[in-house]
């Protein structure tokens, strides 16, 4: 019951009339960056991180949880009314979403989204309370060889789990944790690949890095292969739903919570798959199979709910392992991080406050969404049609002004070029941008507790053998990386047999 | 991160060349110079060790570095078997004519300018410039309807963020004005 009192506690200090001005805000310039076209929800969150570098942590997870929500919905109404997902977990909400809006039945189709996305929200909130206690739990029993294990199984799973090349994900992740490496080696003081620039000294900020990536790096690409005529944007009046689709809906919100919510807590779970197997799930069991394709509102509802629940899921291991599972994620560890925070199983004794504040005003961020986005939906349709060399003039506008706000100096200007050139080729390459992210703010952790496992050993590779657990773990990532093998001689000739 | 829903008919594509896509060749090089430039500098740091750290900062370095040039040589072989990555998608992108060099070119130089002239213009100044330059890179050309939202944003951004949450923007020859 303690962890109820310090929800209430938390529900408290959100309700304080600022911090609920904070939220609303949050959640507004969420949604209304993350509505614009190319910008996803972890682009949208790395963008407005350095707007509160000025405030107090407490305030500033306020805004944050808004920003968090509003993204993810914002990038919903895109892919419904543009048919263009802002990142790959919308992919399927927008394959029955734009036929239904083409059919004239937008409004009915972003109803269901952000209803759904309340929904989903809202259970995947009250999961997350009831279960990371235990996640901690847990986590407090892991020593650093089991930490170690753990990195090293996130390293493997958003190369080979996620992305259609291993090869390629293995160079981003590579990359990454050589840009992680830049800076003073914290254990034993030495420089490393800081060129002798002093400002390096402190190693590359992860808000300039995901900045640059993610920001700079799409503006150059899309600025080099520009669409002379916009696509086109179907309007749309304000949302609402007839009894016929609140019927057909409220079995998809959960039954998508249901996939997305585990899957996100997976580390190498993501939005994708549970989206796909909700959108799956909903065509077997629909009794309208004839409209999937054509505008299925139950194809708009289940990946949509399976997509917030699953947001609220990658929550779980970020805030009580400190491991994030996607890009989203990533960026509010780097968030965390920047105001000297460490996720963590201990971030619940040191920061409780902080914690339930930030779990209190996801509750609340979600529930606002829904009441702002109801009726100003028809408002986020026009800003899809800002001409596009203001948008990306903003997003450049907007990532310098960031970038150089997190330490006031130039130099970080030219490092987000070079590191928005780097995103740039890695898009041109085909190259994923998330392991390179992961790899950037897990590498030096991985290394830290790598060495302190090989301390208490006295140098003997023995000491990354912890107990169980990393036992369990790297069976785990030698099954991943030995999968193709595995498919090749256990998996098919058994199939055969049985199918013989 | 983008990625396009619309199916795409195979004639949509371009056809796959010939050769492969013969660029990757240059991000291999590149791969095993930084690899190597990871191992070179590795090998310039004092080799301490004690006995609350018998790792030392080296080793680290030097394995990324090795697996830097490994992956290098196992990307040539993949692109040597006709493996290509799949160039990003979007929504405002056309990937059926070439890359827009010019633009590129433009934007960094509009870019390099800002980090240039920031301290010593200002945010309200530069970042102005940096706008109304990169709406022009991009094509529009409603020089002074850009100006007009280049200051707007600019000082918004600079009264909002600088003055009012403690964002850390320079006034530059602005001082005191603002």
């Amino acid at each position: 019951m303690d962890n109820l009192n310090n929800l209430m506690q938390g529900f408290a200090d959100v309700m304080a009339p600022l911090n609920l001005l904070l939220a609303l805000v949050g959640v507004v310039i969420g949604t209304a960056v993350g509505v614009l076209p190319g910008i996803g929800p972890a682009m949208t969150v790395a963008l407005l991180l350095p707007i509160t570098y000025g405030m107090e942590p407490v305030q500033a997870f306020i805004m944050f949880a808004g920003i968090f929500y509003g993204g993810m919905y914002g990038g919903s109404t895109t892919s419904i009314l543009l048919n263009t997902p802002g990142e790959s977990s919308s992919v399927v909400t927008a394959i029955e979403g734009n036929k239904m809006a083409k059919a004239g039945r937008a409004a009915q189709a972003l109803a269901t989204a952000a209803i759904g996305s309340f929904v989903a929200g809202t259970i995947g909130t009250l999961l997350l309370v009831l279960i990371t206690p235990f996640v901690v739990d847990f986590a407090v029993s892991l020593g650093s060889p089991d930490y170690f294990a753990l990195m090293l199984l996130s390293f493997i799973a958003v190369t080979s789990v996620l992305g259609s090349s291993r090869i390629r994900g293995f160079i981003s992740l590579l990359l990454g944790l050589t840009i992680g490496l830049v800076g003073i080696d914290t254990v034993s003081g030495q420089q490393r690949l800081t060129l002798g620039v002093p400002q390096l000294a402190d190693g590359i900020d992860v808000v300039v890095v995901a900045v640059g990536i993610f920001a700079v790096g799409e503006a150059l690409w899309v600025a080099a292969h520009l669409r002379r005529k916009p696509a086109e944007v179907i309007p749309v009046g304000r949302p609402w739903m007839g009894r016929q689709d609140w019927k057909r809906s409220w079995k998809p919100w959960l039954r998508g919570t249901a996939f997305g919510f585990p899957f996100g807590a997976l580390p190498a779970g993501g939005a994708e798959i549970p989206t796909f197997l909700s959108y799956a799930t909903e065509k077997r069991l629909t009794k309208h199979p004839e409209q999937f394709g054509k505008g299925a509102i139950e194809g708009v509802a289940g990946p949509e709910a399976a997509n917030n629940a699953s947001a609220a899921g990658t929550l779980v291991p970020m805030l009580a392992i400190g491991l994030p599972t996607n890009a989203t994620a990533a960026v509010m560890l780097a968030a965390f991080q920047s105001y000297g925070i460490q996720p963590g199983p201990l971030l619940f004794e040191r920061e409780a406050s902080l914690v339930w504040v930030l779990i209190a005003s996801l509750f609340i961020g979600n529930l606002l969404l829904l009441l702002l986005n109801l009726p100003l939906a028809p408002a986020w349709a026009k800003l899809l049609q800002i001409p596009r060399p203001y948008l990306y003039a903003g997003i450049l506008f907007f990532a310098t002004m960031g970038a150089y706000a997190v330490n006031a100096q130039p130099l970080d200007l030219f490092i987000l070029l070079t590191l928005g050139l780097l995103g740039f080729a890695m898009r041109r390459f085909g190259l994923p941008v998330l392991p390179l992210i992961v790899g950037v703010i897990l590498g030096p952790r991985a290394e830290l507790q790598g060495r302190r496992s090989l301390q208490l050993s006295g140098g003997e590779l023995s000491g990354l053998l912890g107990g169980p657990v990393s036992y369990t773990v790297y069976t785990v990532v030698a099954v991943v990386l030995l999968w193709p093998l595995i498919r090749r001689f256990v998996v098919r000739p058994l199939r055969a047999r049985s199918a013989a | 991160m983008s990625s396009q829903v619309e199916e795409r008919t195979v004639e949509d594509s371009p056809p796959p060349s010939r050769g492969g896509d013969r660029a990757q060749y240059g991000v291999c090089v590149f791969l095993a110079l930084l690899g190597t430039a990871v191992i070179v500098d590795a090998l310039g740091i004092a080799h301490i060790t004690s006995g609350t750290d018998p790792v030392g900062p080296r080793a680290v370095p030097l394995i990324l570095g090795t697996l830097l040039v490994v992956l290098a040589v196992l990307y040539a072989v993949d692109v040597a078997r006709g493996g290509r990555g799949e160039m990003e998608a979007g929504e405002d992108v056309d990937l059926s004519d070439g890359t827009d060099w010019r633009t590129v070119a433009l934007l960094i130089a509009v870019f390099v300018a800002n980090a240039l002239l920031i301290e010593r213009l200002g945010w309200v100044i530069s970042g102005g410039l940096l706008f109304w330059g990169t709406a022009f890179a991009l094509g529009n050309r409603h020089y002074i309807r850009n100006l007009l939202i280049a200051a707007t944003l600019s000082l918004t951004t600079f009264y909002a963020f600088a003055i009012g949450l403690g964002v850390n923007l320079p006034a530059g020859v602005l001082q005191g004005i603002l």
